[in-house]
């Protein structure tokens, strides 16, 4: 790579993953999610070792036992994901790392695709890990280098805040050179530094706090935030895409926009306070920003409650600077997603419609089952959740109610998280029995079409082991495990569906149909393979 | 120059994206400053998909502000409704109609006829760097259909531009 000179027009995600390869990142783990899908794609087409995790606790675990034995690492996980990788991120806070650990979070305020707009900004504080924020694709690119050298200075994980506007958005991106990984891999014994029972977790806790009191001074003057000249009389404090709104919203006001916003430069914050005379904090999500700074005691102006919700723009950072009310609920909206004309999910869907089932849904595209024509999914909470939300709903219903409690679940969902709800509905059957249903198109739809553990193939195209759910359903002594398909045969699906909600025993029913848009993708692979050793 | 704002509408599946990536990579290719951005997941399902393209000396947000776009090219008319309000006041929308039933080579390539359209009224944009563009999109049989959709829709631009 040409340093300095080289101009590129890259998106966020993929800047992110030029300079995790530049860096020497030895392996990226995550679990496709929107806006983060494309940073492994990206790293992978560029020679990077990545890997589809089944979920994205896996997937930083795994990042974390590549840090522990001195190599640099990224984990990649859209918002949501972190609340499943929450549980290792908080520990290995404690416990530091030895090589760069790069841990990305990508935010989606307006749920462009998400169940929620959870501001994962309160992660940062809450397990106490140092925290950047990119604007665009050049700070993608400088702040994934700055986060494995800031990992590596002071051994602890950091989060790289990403949000929809900042991975999917594309602009230009002159690449730097990169230092390379500190150490090589190997693993020292450090069982009192990475054994974390109570009397070696205590004092680690106490090493945390003194590692973020040092990166907080050294946050001062890192060069990570800057103020953009402007008039003293109108202040603005921003990071992330908000500071590019906000420069666009008001060109001659004064900005401190935050790069590092944990630990937060709380000096430099009111230094820049007392420079102004109107100081504003313009910020997407929850009033996190202003909430810190305030709780510092300083007296700043905060956006009102109405901006909480959705992604900022300029026009809206404007009605904010003006004190204007919102008007953006008055847009019109476009046509909503709806699943493709001839997908394996119609017919099923159709059919719980016809039987009036209850239907506890997961996430994925078979979500849409929820919207019109087919009004047919009860419940979507968060991956997974299939399975045992349909459980409880069986074990209080009126025994009539509970028999038509279906839960339907994906694939890729399954294998994330669907697998313990299995568990639970062997383990402690409500007394109607129940049904779960496994729609496995044989790919990760939604999100582009990614493999995973029941796929056959790595995320890099090459064949790996494929476990199939109807086998883990049978090695858990479910004794009524079924396969169908249900476009060859809609009203065997139909009959064996009633059947099994009849019979008050536990049932799986894989509905087995692969995706139209993948049998694609992967016809044209074939064919450049075939082309490939043609040419060869 | 003044900053340039583009927004391409349409439906899933018509080529929304490729549009804009083009749109923005022949702006890169004239050395301006760019900035793309547009929603990418649930939208792809047959939803409506808008991009918006921003090119000139230095560009902030990604997203073209309501009422600031300069144009806006809509690959199926009903998306006109649900975007006009990003259109600056006074400027009229490019919908399929604007082509006046022009043949296409292959009517996957409206979205790169409607580039061609687009391309007459963006004087700072040289056809060199369209022309780049296009070939670095697309390849075999595809790139020279494309390249015809492409002088087709820039050629009534220019007749329209020519009348006005």
């Amino acid at each position: 790579m040409e340093p300095d000179t080289e101009r590129i027009l890259l998106s966020g995600d993929e800047a992110v993953a030029l300079a995790a390869r530049s860096a020497g990142v030895a392996l990226g783990a995550g679990y496709p999610g929107t806006p983060s899908t494309e940073i492994l794609e990206a790293f992978s087409a560029l020679g990077g070792r990545a890997e589809w995790a089944p979920n994205e606790k896996a997937a930083l675990e795994v990042a974390i036992g590549a840090a522990f034995a001195g190599a640099r690492a990224i984990a990649t996980m859209k918002h949501v994901g972190l609340n499943v990788a929450a549980d290792p991120l908080f520990t290995a806070a404690y416990t530091g790392v030895k090589g760069g650990l790069a841990v990305v979070t990508a935010d989606d305020p307006g749920m462009a695709s998400s169940q929620n707009e959870q501001d994962n900004r309160h992660y940062a504080r809450a397990a106490g890990v140092p925290m950047l924020e990119p604007a665009d694709s050049q700070e993608a690119h400088d702040f994934t280098l700055a986060a494995l050298e800031i990992s590596e200075r002071w051994g602890i994980p950091v989060l790289l805040r990403m949000t929809t506007r900042v991975c999917h958005s594309k602009t230009v991106v002159r690449p730097r050179a990169a230092s390379g990984p500190a150490m090589q891999p190997h693993f020292e014994r450090d069982i009192r530094g990475l054994v974390m029972v109570p009397a070696y977790a205590r004092p680690a806790h106490r090493r945390l706090r003194k590692k973020l009191a040092e990166i907080a001074a050294w946050n001062e003057t890192s060069g990570m935030n800057v103020i953009l000249p402007g008039d003293a009389s109108r202040g603005i404090i921003a990071s992330g895409i908000s500071a590019m709104h906000a420069r666009e919203a008001d060109p001659g006001a004064r900005m401190l926009k935050l790069g590092c916003t944990h630990p937060l430069p709380m000096n430099a914050i009111r230094d820049f306070a007392a420079s102004v005379r109107r100081c504003t904090v313009i910020e997407e999500g929850d009033p996190w920003l202003a909430g810190e700074i305030r709780a510092a005691g300083m007296t700043v102006e905060a956006k009102p409650e109405e901006y909480r919700f959705g992604e900022l723009t300029v026009n809206r950072v404007r009605r904010i600077l003006r004190g204007e009310p919102d008007s953006a609920a008055a847009l019109p909206r476009g046509n909503p997603p709806q699943l493709c004309p001839g997908c394996p999910h119609r017919v099923v869907f159709e059919t719980l419609g016809r039987l009036r089932c209850i239907v506890a849904g997961d996430i994925g595209c078979y979500t849409l089952g929820a919207l019109p024509p087919f009004e047919a999914m009860d419940t979507c909470v968060c991956m997974g959740a299939s399975i045992t939300v349909g459980l409880g709903m069986r074990k209080v219903l009126p025994a009539a109610e509970a028999a038509r409690v279906v839960s339907v679940t994906g694939d890729s969902t399954f294998m994330h998280s669907g697998i313990p709800g299995l568990l639970e509905m062997v383990y402690n059957p409500p007394e109607t029995g129940h049904v779960a249903l496994i729609l496995d198109n044989g790919t990760t739809a939604m999100t582009g079409l990614q493999e995973h553990p029941g796929t056959g193939r790595s995320l890099a195209g090459e064949p790996a082991a494929a476990v199939l759910p109807e086998r883990l359903a049978e090695a858990m002594g479910i004794e009524r495990v079924f396969v169908a398909d249900p476009v060859a045969d809609a009203a065997g699906f139909e009959r064996l569906l009633r059947e099994s909600l009849d019979c008050r025993k536990p049932s799986v029913i894989v509905v087995r149909r692969p995706c139209l848009l993948s049998a694609r993708k992967l016809k044209a692979a074939a064919r450049r393979a075939e082309e490939g050793a043609r040419s060869r | 120059m003044k900053n340039v704002n583009v927004v391409i509408a349409g439906l899933g599946g018509q080529g929304v994206i490729k549009a804009s990536d083009i749109l923005a990579d022949a702006a890169f290719r004239a050395g301006f400053d760019v900035k793309k951005s547009e929603l990418h997941g649930m939208s792809q399902r047959g939803g409506s998909v808008s991009s918006d393209v921003r090119f000139g000396a230095g560009i902030l947000s990604p997203m073209v502000p309501e009422g600031e776009a300069d144009a806006l090219v809509a690959l199926d008319k009903d998306q006109v409704a649900v975007n006009r309000h990003m259109l600056r006041p006074g400027v009229a929308p490019l919908d399929p109609d604007s082509l006046g039933g022009a043949k296409l080579p292959d009517r996957k390539s409206l979205n790169v006829a409607m580039l061609g359209l687009l391309s007459a009224g963006l004087e700072d944009l040289p056809e060199s760097a369209w022309l780049e563009a296009l070939d670095a999109a697309f390849s075999g049989g595809a790139a020279a259909a494309n390249r015809e959709a492409f002088r087709t829709g820039r050629s009534i631009g220019e007749a329209i531009k020519e009348k006005a």
